[in-house]
C-alpha cells in the first residue's frame, strides 16, 4: 500500500524575542524550533518526545499557526498553510485539529458540553443547526460518554471524563490529524489506557492521522507507529517504532531510553546517566546541541553541526544527526561518564 | 519479615477531613511496616490517599483534617500519643520529609545556604559559621558542583532537578532514620529522575537510612523498593515485597493497573484498562471499594468490606480481597500481562 503525504513540515523554525534594556528591543531569541523536517503519512500515528523545553507543543502550535512560525513549510495536502491568509486558515483548522493536557482550561466554565460542541460545529459549519443535537449525542457515545451529559457542565466531569470531551470537540469537525499534546499525561494508569484505547479504535474507524506529543515513552511505544525525538528545538533522531526501541543510535536517544525506570523488579539495567541539565535555549551551545551531555563528543561535534542522515547499522528509513553513530555502534569510542 | 528489624509500623490509620459536604474518610484502614534501612513504596491513583497518609505520620495536617484511630509505631513509641514538643522534635531530627514541588517548599526571599544552615542550627544546635560550612559538605553530597558558589544564591537561580537535590540536602541535614520521599521526581524529566533516584539509592547506602518513596509510577517503584503498599480509596488493598508484586500480584486492583500500564520495554499487544473510575469520597461503596470497578466482584463484595488478610505466614504480604478468604464463591480466574491466571491463595 503507497503511502499518502498528508503534512510535510520544512524547515519550521520558531524563534520567540526576548526584549531587554529600557527601548524595549528584542535582546535575543529563545529558538524553541530550529530547523526540523519530517513528513506525516495518513493514518499513521507519530510521535514527538523529548524532555520538557525542547520544543514539541512549539511544533505542534506551529503547524496549526497558534504562533506564526519564524521559518519554514507546512504542506498540508498539498498547500502551504504559512503562506496563506490567516483569514483562510479556517479552512484548515476544520482538518486540523488539536487536544491539549487539559481541554476544559481553555474552555468557558460556564458552557454546556453541548454548547461547547455545537460552537465548534458551528465556527466550522459542519451540520446545519437543527442536525447538531443529533449529532452531539452521537459524539458523546463515540467517545463512552452518556447522551443525557450534553447538558452538563466541565466540573461535573472527572479528568479521564474531560479529555473524552475533549476528544469529542475534536471529532466534532471531521478533522483529518489530530495534533494531541499532552493528552493523556495528567490522566491517572487506569483512566489513561481507557483514552488510549479510544483514541485507536477512532484511529481504525475514521482513518485518523494523529500527531502524538508526549514525554512518556511508555504511552509512545503503545500508540506510535514513527517517533521523532527532540533535543533543544532540533530533531535528534527519527525513526518506525520497533527501531527506535530496539536499534537506538544517537547517544541521546539511548541516554533517555535508558533513563526511564522499569516496571520489572528483575530487569537487568545498565543505566546511561547523563551529567547536568539541559542547556538553554536562547544560546544553544555550537556545533552539536548534546555535545555539553554527550559521553562521545570530540572537538568536531563541538564546532560542526551533525545532520540528520540513515547509515549502514539502520533501517533506510530510520535517520539519526551524530557525527560518530558507526563508531560508537562499533564500540570504537569511548565513552566518557 | 520476622528477622528484620521494624523501624515504623503503622496499624489502621484513620485520618478525616470536615468539610461542607460532610467528612471525608481519606485515610481508612492504612496499615504498612518499614524495615529499618529499606525502603517501602506506597503507590496508588491520584486521590487514593498516599500524601496524606505520609503527613497523618508525621502530624502535618491542614487544620480541617484529624487522625481519628490506629497507631503510628516508631521505634516501639506511638507517635500519635506524643506532645507537640516531643513531636518537634522527630520532626526534621528522626523522620524528615521531601514534597513533590521544591519550590513550595524553599523559600524565595533566603540563601540555599541561609536555609540549609537554619536546620541545621536548630537541630544540631551549630553556630553560623559551622552550620554554613556543613551545608556546603551537604550540597557536595547530594552532587552540586562548586558548592561554595550555589549556597549564596536563591531558589530561582536553580534548576529544578538543583532544586530537588536542595531540599533532599536539607532534608537529610540532620541524618534522619527515615526519609519521607512524596513524589520527589514526579515534576522532573526523565534524565534528571534518574539522577534523584540514584542520589537517592546511594544516600541510603552511605547514611542507612529508611525510606517511605511515594509515587503512583509502577517504574519507579520496581526500581527503588523493597516492600510495597498499594493504595486505593483510602486504604491499603495489597502490601507485599516488590517483587511478588510485579510478578505475582494477588488484588484485582494491583492487576488491573498492571494491565493498563503502557509500557516502554516490552511490546504490548492491547491496554486493559479498568473500567469506570475511582469512587467520589463522599459515596463511597458500603462494600469492597473496589467493587464497582472489579471484574470478579461477587455479591459478597458489594455487601460487605474485606479485611486487610495475612495471606504469608507472618505479615510481609497483606491483601484486602474477598477473594482470598473461605468465604468466596466466585470466579478465580484473573488476566495479568495479557495471560490468564488462576490466583486464589
Ligand atoms: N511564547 C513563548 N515565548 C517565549 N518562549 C517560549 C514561548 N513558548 C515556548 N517558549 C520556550 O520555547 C522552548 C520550547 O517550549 P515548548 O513548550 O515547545 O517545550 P515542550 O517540549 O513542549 O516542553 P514540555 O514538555 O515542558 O511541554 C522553551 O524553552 C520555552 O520556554
Ligand atoms: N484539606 C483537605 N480537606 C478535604 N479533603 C482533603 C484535604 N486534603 C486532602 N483531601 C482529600 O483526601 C484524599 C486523599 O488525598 P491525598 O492528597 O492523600 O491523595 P494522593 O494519593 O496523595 O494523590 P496525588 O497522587 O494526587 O498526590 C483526596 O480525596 C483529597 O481530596
Ligand atoms: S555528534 Fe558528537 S556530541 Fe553529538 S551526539 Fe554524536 S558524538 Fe555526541
Ligand atoms: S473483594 Fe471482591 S470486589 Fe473487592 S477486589 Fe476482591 S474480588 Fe474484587
Ligand atoms: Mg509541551
Ligand atoms: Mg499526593
Amino acid at each position: 500500500m503507497a503511502k499518502k503525504e498528508l503534512l510535510k513540515v520544512e524547515g519550521l523554525k520558531q524563534y520567540f524575542p526576548i526584549k531587554g534594556g529600557f527601548l524595549g528591543r528584542t535582546v535575543n531569541h529563545v529558538k524553541a524550533v530550529d530547523d526540523i523536517s519530517f513528513t506525516i503519512y495518513e493514518g499513521e500515528t507519530v510521535s514527538i518526545v523529548g524532555e520538557s523545553g525542547c520544543g514539541k507543543s512549539t511544533t505542534g502550535r506551529a503547524i496549526l499557526r497558534l504562533e506564526e512560525p519564524t521559518d519554514g513549510s507546512v504542506v498540508f495536502q498539498g498547500t502551504d498553510i504559512t503562506k496563506i491568509p490567516k483569514g483562510e486558515m479556517r479552512k484548515f483548522r476544520k482538518d486540523l485539529q488539536i487536544i491539549f493536557q487539559d481541554p476544559y482550561a481553555s474552555i468557558n466554565p460556564r458552557q454546556t458540553v453541548a454548547s461547547v460542541l455545537s460552537e465548534a460545529m458551528h465556527i466550522q459549519n459542519v451540520l446545519p443547526p437543527d442536525q447538531r443535537r443529533a449529532r452531539i449525542e452521537q459524539l458523546l457515545e463515540t467517545v463512552g460518554l452518556r447522551p443525557y451529559q450534553a447538558d452538563r457542565y466541565p466540573h461535573e466531569f472527572s479528568g479521564g471524563q474531560r479529555q473524552r470531551i475533549g476528544i469529542a470537540r475534536a471529532l466534532s469537525v471531521d478533522p483529518k490529524l489530530i495534533i494531541c499534546d499532552e493528552a493523556v499525561s495528567a490522566l491517572d494508569v487506569s483512566i489513561q489506557a481507557q483514552v488510549l484505547n479510544l483514541l485507536e479504535e477512532l484511529q481504525d474507524e475514521y482513518g485518523l492521522t494523529y500527531l502524538f506529543i508526549s514525554h512518556d515513552l511508555g504511552v509512545v511505544r503503545h500508540i506510535s507507529d514513527r517517533i521523532i525525538v527532540m533535543y533543544l528545538g532540533k530533531i535528534v533522531e527519527i525513526a518506525d517504532k520497533n527501531s527506535l526501541f530496539e536499534n537506538p543510535q544517537h547517544p541521546y536517544t539511548k541516554a533517555l531510553l535508558s533513563a526511564i525506570p522499569v516496571p520489572d523488579p528483575d530487569a537487568v539495567k545498565s543505566r546511561i546517566v547523563l551529567k547536568g541539565d539541559v542547556p538553554s535555549p536562547i544560546d544553544p551551545p555550537q556545533g552539536c546541541r548534546f555535545h555539553t551531555r554527550c559521553p562521545f563528543a570530540t572537538d568536531k561535534c563541538r564546532t560542526e553541526e551533525p545532520v540528520l542522515r540513515t547509515s549502514d547499522i539502520m533501517k533506510d528509513t530510520h535517520e539519526a544527526a551524530c557525527h560518530y553513530m558507526e563508531e560508537i555502534s562499533a564500540g570504537k569510542m569511548t565513552p566518557n561518564y | 519479615m520476622n528477622e528484620m528489624e521494624s523501624i515504623l509500623v503503622v496499624n489502621n490509620l484513620q485520618t478525616s477531613f470536615g468539610t461542607e459536604a460532610g467528612e471525608v474518610r481519606a485515610v481508612d484502614g492504612v496499615s504498612f511496616t518499614v524495615p529499618k534501612g529499606k525502603t517501602i513504596g506506597i503507590v496508588g491513583e491520584s486521590g487514593s490517599g498516599k500524601s496524606i497518609t505520609s503527613l497523618s505520620i508525621l502530624r502535618l495536617l491542614a487544620s480541617n483534617g484529624k487522625t481519628k484511630g490506629g497507631e503510628v509505631l516508631f521505634k516501639g513509641k506511638d507517635l500519635l500519643k506524643l506532645s507537640e514538643k516531643a513531636m518537634r522534635e522527630i520532626r526534621g531530627n528522626q523522620i524528615s520529609m521531601i514534597f513533590q514541588e521544591p519550590m513550595t517548599s524553599l523559600n524565595p526571599v533566603y540563601t540555599v545556604g541561609q536555609q540549609i544552615s537554619e536546620t541545621i542550627k536548630i537541630h544540631k544546635k551549630l553556630g553560623n559559621k559551622e552550620a554554613m560550612s556543613q551545608s556546603v559538605e551537604m550540597l557536595k553530597l547530594v552532587g552540586i558542583p562548586s558548592p561554595e558558589k550555589r549556597v549564596k544564591q536563591y531558589p530561582h537561580e536553580l534548576s529544578g532537578g538543583m532544586r530537588q537535590r536542595v531540599m533532599i540536602a536539607m532534608a537529610l541535614a540532620c541524618d534522619p532514620e527515615i526519609l519521607i520521599a512524596d513524589e520527589p521526581t514526579t515534576a522532573l524529566d526523565v534524565t534528571i529522575q534518574a539522577q534523584i533516584l540514584e542520589l537517592i539509592k546511594d544516600l541510603q547506602n552511605r547514611l542507612g537510612m529508611s525510606v517511605i518513596m511515594i509515587t503512583h509510577d509502577l517504574g519507579v517503584v520496581a526500581e527503588t523498593c523493597d516492600y510495597v503498599a498499594v493504595m486505593y480509596a483510602g486504604q491499603v488493598v495489597e502490601y507485599s515485597d516488590v517483587r511478588t508484586l510485579f510478578k505475582n500480584p494477588k488484588h484485582p486492583y494491583t492487576l488491573g493497573l498492571l494491565n493498563s500500564l503502557p509500557r516502554h520495554d516490552v511490546d504490548q499487544e492491547k491496554l486493559i484498562p479498568i473500567k469506570g473510575m475511582v469512587p467520589s469520597p463522599h459515596e463511597m461503596p458500603v462494600g469492597c471499594r473496589f467493587a464497582p470497578r472489579c471484574p470478579v466482584a461477587t455479591e459478597l463484595c458489594h455487601k460487605k468490606q474485606p479485611d486487610l488478610l495475612s495471606t504469608g505466614g507472618d505479615n510481609s504480604e497483606q491483601i484486602r480481597c474477598w477473594m482470598y478468604s473461605e468465604e468466596w464463591d466466585g470466579e478465580s480466574e484473573v488476566t495479568l500481562y495479557g495471560e490468564k491466571r488462576t490466583v486464589k491463595g
